[in-house]
């Protein structure tokens, strides 16, 4: 079991740091590419977790389509490439750290005090859980209707973003 | 393995989108640290899936990322319109709401 342990720290340690690269980084497009390592990174949990599709998911759908789309977004709002530290900030930073740290603290405190000793236990029947065909098996007998309304929301989504950005 | 690890990490992680959405004043960033927080919520739903040995976490996981892609393409092309009408992607200078 201890590998699992080891393969969690590392990959969290550099989840971690790269999710403070993100809010912190003075440069969009640095920003944008420290979230490919969060992005990469749980992915790896999934893995690590035993849900191979949704870590292949996570692969094809974050990292390949909405990073690419993020940069789009860069590109077109022309976001300068390099800028004196703190223009991309506003000036409630500080406000921000203190709210987000206090949340982090209440968090970690209940999650200890609510799910102290639960374990997750790994086994070879696991493997099988989250299989591709599992969960596709899952989501056209269980949740097949709320995936028909999901397609839909994908699709109304879509045709409003091109009626949005419409120059006419 | 105690699931609690994956349960802080994911803390952290929404907790750091929180600041960036807080913090940010470029409407990009604040876009993707709103998707760091949507992962973080991700990273929950498969941890207890796992841990109860259920699949349907990770079937709304799945969910959450299509919710995500949509989002995205909205936010994006709100974006290009605060863009176009002000010049700038700074979410400050957006103080009105008729246009």
């Amino acid at each position: 079991m201890w590998e699992q342990e080891v393969a969690f720290w590392i990959i969290a340690v550099a989840m971690a740091l790269a999710a403070i690269g993100v809010v912190r980084s003075d440069n969009v497009v640095h920003a944008a590419l420290y979230l490919v390592v969060v992005l990469a990174g749980s992915a790896a949990q999934y893995i690590l977790l035993l849900a191979e599709f949704v870590a292949w998911v996570q692969v094809l759908i974050y990292i390949g389509a909405i990073v690419v789309l993020f940069l789009f977004g860069i590109m077109l709002t022309r976001a300068p490439m390099r800028e004196e530290s703190g223009k991309l900030d506003n000036d409630q930073r500080l406000a921000s750290a203190v709210v987000s740290l206090f949340l982090f603290g209440v968090l970690t405190v209940f999650l200890v005090d609510a799910f102290q000793g639960d374990e997750v236990k790994f086994s070879d029947d696991l493997v099988k859980l989250g299989s591709s065909a599992n969960v596709g098996e899952s989501i056209f007998r269980e949740y097949v209707i709320p995936f028909e309304v999901v397609s839909m929301l994908l699709l109304a989504a879509l045709v409003g973003a091109v009626a949005l950005a419409r120059k006419d | 393995m105690p699931i609690n690890y994956f349960l802080i990490l994911s803390a952290f992680l929404f907790c750091a989108g929180a600041y960036g959405v807080l913090a940010r004043r470029n409407s990009v960033l604040v876009l993707m640290s709103i998707e760091l927080m949507l992962n973080a919520v991700n990273l929950n739903l498969v941890a207890f899936s796992t841990q109860v040995q259920n699949v349907s976490g990770q079937v709304f996981a799945l969910f959450v990322i299509t919710i995500a892609a949509a989002e995205v393409g909205i936010g994006l092309a709100i974006v290009l319109l605060i863009y176009r009408n002000l010049r700038s992607p700074d979410l400050d200078r957006v103080e009105q709401l008729k246009g």
